[in-house]
């Protein structure tokens, strides 16, 4: 870490700390049209105070929300230290969020400038535009398409920081201001949690609490200023916002925003980054393209894959176990390395990477395992808007993959008799957004956060996550039920994309199923199957045989553990399309609302837990096929109904 | 089949680039195989900026008049005015050196090689290096590379279309391929694009984006565009002006309002009973 950091509280200084520090040194790159182009820490200041005074001409004050509503562009993030420079709160937004969605946002934080990628946003925000009294300017990057538009609100960011640019030079000791009335206390970011179990919630959060946790994890992952980082993830989720933000200006490492999302893995790949954030969905789609292309190639190529990433495994799980290894294993080992891991690794676009970190979501431990085999340092990490998201990291050497690790330096963890966990950190949120009701549900007068997450620590002091609160329950006869385990270990299979489990409260488990239709699609391709689509595909008698394997595979493992015994899956249903976030089912950040599927599927569930066959289900022409699944017991192998 | 079109594209009450004067001219064409009359006595002309349709149905003559215009057909009677310039016979290469670009009703890609190779190949014309320079690698012929993939890199982003850049033609689907047809046409910096059913066999969801790309070619770069199309619901939408033609003669021209009201035309789609 820098020296002389300390009085450094805010973002706008340690902006100015760095154009100072390693003014030529990159900040952000971007690829644009075919070639990477690198904005430093200088130009990064300097286009920021610009932008920053352009935006004071334009009515906006300290304290003020500020929306950015686009994908990750460096003119994204130069807004951001605009409105920061301000002291204006910056409000991210999910950018494939609907204009109703972004209607109740604005409304709640009261909005009044907003920051818009591309005319596609700007539609959106027009639309909303009556509802939304309090947005006085919008301001869009690309200009393509936008000639028609001529509403009074709207600037273009290269006229705002044309005016900024001139203006700047006028007005040195203003903006030398604003950045010195900035304080620590000061809030800096209002997040929309994802709102799994509920409506979304506005999360304050400090400079201070943002840049503590940052500083402590920066450490523990040993950042530097040559480190690269991918920014390839919703800007409206803290996460991207602390990889790609809130570390950069506490580290000064540098950031790459790929091309398009369509272009991710190969403008990775050239840019090799270091240091690495992803969730398990993006590793989820990661494996089965893996899965998919090894799948299609020939024999020898499928033996060489499999008993590399065997030798693999075996190697990583000795490491983990603390274990010695045999030198033949090393040379073994290395050859595998060399043969396969390696190569799949560059391909992958990680071979550079020193440390890479899952967050969001629970990820299944053969998950992890796979990445980890691969020879990616990959780490779970816990936390979420409200605590600052970093709560417990894995650290090297005590890596046990059913547990996120230990608690970071400053957390206190407690757990309440129903196994809650609490929290108490200097990275935790103000308040939720103008409600302060629920703050006070959430965090009481001692400073605990009830994360509404049941887990439990184990002998080390590791933390081991078992789900929300809201969806821990018991089967009927009392055994306990936690369904993210049971679905994790379903998605893990390359033909299941997402799946929901019911059983709280019922005599047995049930699955709604959800192909992933890449897999199989090229399954049925192979197998001779024709379709039309993907409902027609999801209701073919051989891909229900297809899930019926894949999920009597995760009956066996959840068989062989005395917990999950009774969770396993006895019936399930494929669905003729896919969930999605547009229409509820899904979190913006893919999570899902299960509330929300329990209602739209009602009928569907109930007909599982009743033994019909089949059943009209909504509007959908077909018959929704249930099948059985196959159950297994310890000892004996049965047909269960 | 109606295809609708985001309404803020249609919001063109002003244009970035009003209608100059004409810029292509035909008179009194007729086009003859032997026997078969192809094209009778057609005249119209195509305004600068204009979005320009020739419509008809099946056998019209529609492609015809395409190929007179750009001079693979020389029509036995008739003048063709470019920019002012008569023509008594037009010649692929000549037309090329006037500025119009075309793309083909069938696909005509290099289909071995990759979108971005495809579409440098649109820059033959712009590029004059000599062999021996291009492949000695001599300064002209680096600079001029350097120019033309940036003017390339341009229309890759516009039509949206940097995930396939390195992608074989051959491996696109149909709809993209017609993307990357067009593609080739704009790296010619064209002053007239014709377009040949460019939304022929595409699902409704490739038309729309063909719509978008052909409206924001015209909006953004000016570009005159002449399209044959037989989807009248397509042609109506986008469509400043359009020749209606039928048994390969002209029995209709105006605005798509006035088009649509035409009697004759009506007769042609409808059918008639005789």
């Amino acid at each position: 870490m820098t020296t002389g950091t300390s009085g450094l509280d805010t973002f706008p200084k340690l902006l100015l700390h760095h154009s100072r520090e390693r003014g030529e040194r990159p900040a952000i790159r971007e690829k644009n049209r075919g070639i990477w182009r690198t904005i430093t820490w200088r130009e990064l200041g300097e286009e920021a105070a610009a932008l920053a005074v352009a935006a004071s001409e334009r009515g906006l004050q300290r304290g003020a929300h500020v929306a950015l509503l686009g994908d990750n562009r460096p003119r994204l993030y130069v807004a951001m230290c605009a409105a920061q420079w301000l002291g204006a709160i910056v409000v991210p937004l999910y950018q494939d969020a609907t204009a109703d969605e972004i209607a109740t946002s604005i409304q709640r934080a009261q909005v009044t400038h907003v920051f818009a990628e591309n005319q596609e946003q700007v539609d959106k925000l027009l639309e909303i535009l009556p509802r939304c009294p309090t947005v006085r300017c919008i301001v869009y990057d690309k200009d393509r398409g936008m000639r028609h538009y001529k509403q009074p609100q709207l600037v273009s960011y290269d006229a705002l920081l044309q005016e900024g640019r001139e203006l700047a030079a006028q007005k040195p000791d203003f903006l030398q201001g604003e950045v010195a009335s900035g304080k620590g206390e000061d809030s800096a970011f209002l997040f929309f949690t994802s709102g799994t179990t509920g409506p979304a919630k506005g999360v304050v959060l400090a400079y201070a609490a943002l840049i503590d946790r940052a500083r402590l994890a920066a450490a523990i992952g040993e950042l530097k200023d040559t480190d690269v980082a991918m920014a390839y993830l919703p800007p409206g989720w803290i996460g991207q916002i602390l990889f790609g933000y809130v570390q950069p200006m506490v580290v000064g490492y540098c950031i790459c925003c790929p091309e398009s999302p369509d272009t991710m893995l190969s403008d990775m790949r050239e840019m090799g980054p270091t240091y690495l954030l992803v969730t398990p969905r993006v590793l989820e789609a990661l494996l089965k393209q893996v899965s998919l292309r090894i799948e299609e190639t020939g024999g020898f190529k499928q033996w060489l894959y499999r008993s590399c990433m065997a030798v693999g495994a075996r190697m990583s799980e000795q490491r983990l176990a603390g274990k010695a290894v045999s030198v033949g294993d090393r040379v073994l080992s290395l050859a595998s390395d060399l043969l396969i891991r390696g190569p799949l690794r560059d391909m992958l676009g990680m071979s550079k990477v020193r440390v890479a970190y899952s967050a969001s979501d629970a990820i299944d431990p053969d998950l992890l395992m796979f990445f980890r085999t691969l020879g990616i340092n990959l780490k779970q990490l816990y936390g979420s808007t409200e605590t600052g998201f970093f709560v417990a990291m894995q650290r090297d050497g005590v890596i046990k993959p059913d547990t996120v690790g230990a608690p970071l330096e400053g957390v206190e963890l407690k757990l309440t008799p129903q196994r809650e966990i609490l929290v108490r950190s200097p990275g935790l949120f103000r308040e939720y957004h103008a409600d302060s009701e629920m703050t006070a549900r959430a965090k009481n007068a001692e400073g605990w956060f009830h994360t509404g997450d049941a887990g439990d620590l184990d002998q080390d002091g590791q933390l081991r996550i078992i789900d929300r609160m809201a969806y821990v329950g018991a089967l009927k006869d009392g055994s306990p039920y936690a369904p993210r385990v049971i679905e994790n270990k379903l998605k893990f299979l390359p033909y299941i994309r997402e799946a929901v489990v019911f059983g709280d409260g019922r005599d047995m488990v049930c699955a709604l199923i959800d192909i992933e239709m890449a897999a199989a699609g090229r399954w049925a391709d192979r197998q001779g199957v024709s379709y039309i689509g993907h409902a027609d595909l999801a209701a073919h008698d051989e891909v229900y045989a297809l899930i019926a394997d894949c999920i009597a595979k995760v009956n066996a493992q959840l068989a062989s553990e005395p917990l999950l015994a009774q969770s396993q899956i006895h019936r399930f249903t494929i669905l003729g399309r896919e969930l999605s976030a547009d229409d509820g089912a899904l979190t913006r950040t893919g999570k899902l609302r299960r509330h929300v599927i329990a209602e739209q599927y009602r009928a569907l569930v109930d007909a599982m837990y009743s033994g019909h066959a089949g059943v009209r289900f909504g509007a959908e022409p077909d018959e929704v096929k249930i099948r059985d699944a196959k159950v297994t017991a310890p000892a004996q192998t049965r047909k269960v109904a | 089949m109606t295809i609708t079109v985001p309404s803020s594209i249609l919001q063109s009450a002003e244009r970035a680039f009003p209608f100059g004067p004409p810029v292509l001219e035909l008179e009194s064409i007729s086009l003859r195989f032997g026997g078969v009359q192809a094209l009778t006595n057609i005249s119209f002309n195509v305004l600068e900026h204009e979005v320009r349709a020739i419509i008809g149905p099946n056998g019209a003559g529609k492609s015809s008049m395409l190929n007179v215009i750009n001079g693979i057909y020389v029509p036995q009677e008739g003048s063709i005015t470019v920019a002012g310039e008569r023509l008594s016979e037009m010649t692929p290469t000549h037309a090329a050196h006037l500025g119009i670009a075309r793309t083909f009703q069938n696909i005509a890609l290099f289909r071995g090689m990759s979108v971005l190779d495809n579409i440098m190949a649109g820059r033959i014309l712009r590029t004059h290096a000599t062999f021996l320079e291009v492949a000695l690698q001599l300064p002209r012929a680096r600079r001029e590379e350097t120019e033309n993939r940036a003017v390339v890199e341009e229309i890759i982003e516009f039509l949206e279309i940097e995930h396939i850049r390195k992608t074989p033609v051959s491996r696109l689907p149909y709809g993209l391929q017609k993307r990357v047809e067009l593609g080739r046409a704009l790296a010619a910096e064209p002053k007239i694009l014709l377009l040949d059913e460019p939304m022929a066999g595409m699902n409704i969801e490739e038309k729309q984006d063909m719509c978008r790309f052909i409206l924001d070619v015209n909006d953004h770069y000016g570009t005159t565009v002449v399209l044959i199309e037989h989807d009248m619901g397509v042609v109506m939408d986008i469509s400043d002006r359009v020749v209606v033609l039928d048994y390969g003669k002209k029995i209709g021209d105006g605005t798509p309002d006035e088009v649509r009201s035409n009697q004759d035309v009506i007769d042609a789609y409808l059918g008639v009973a005789h």
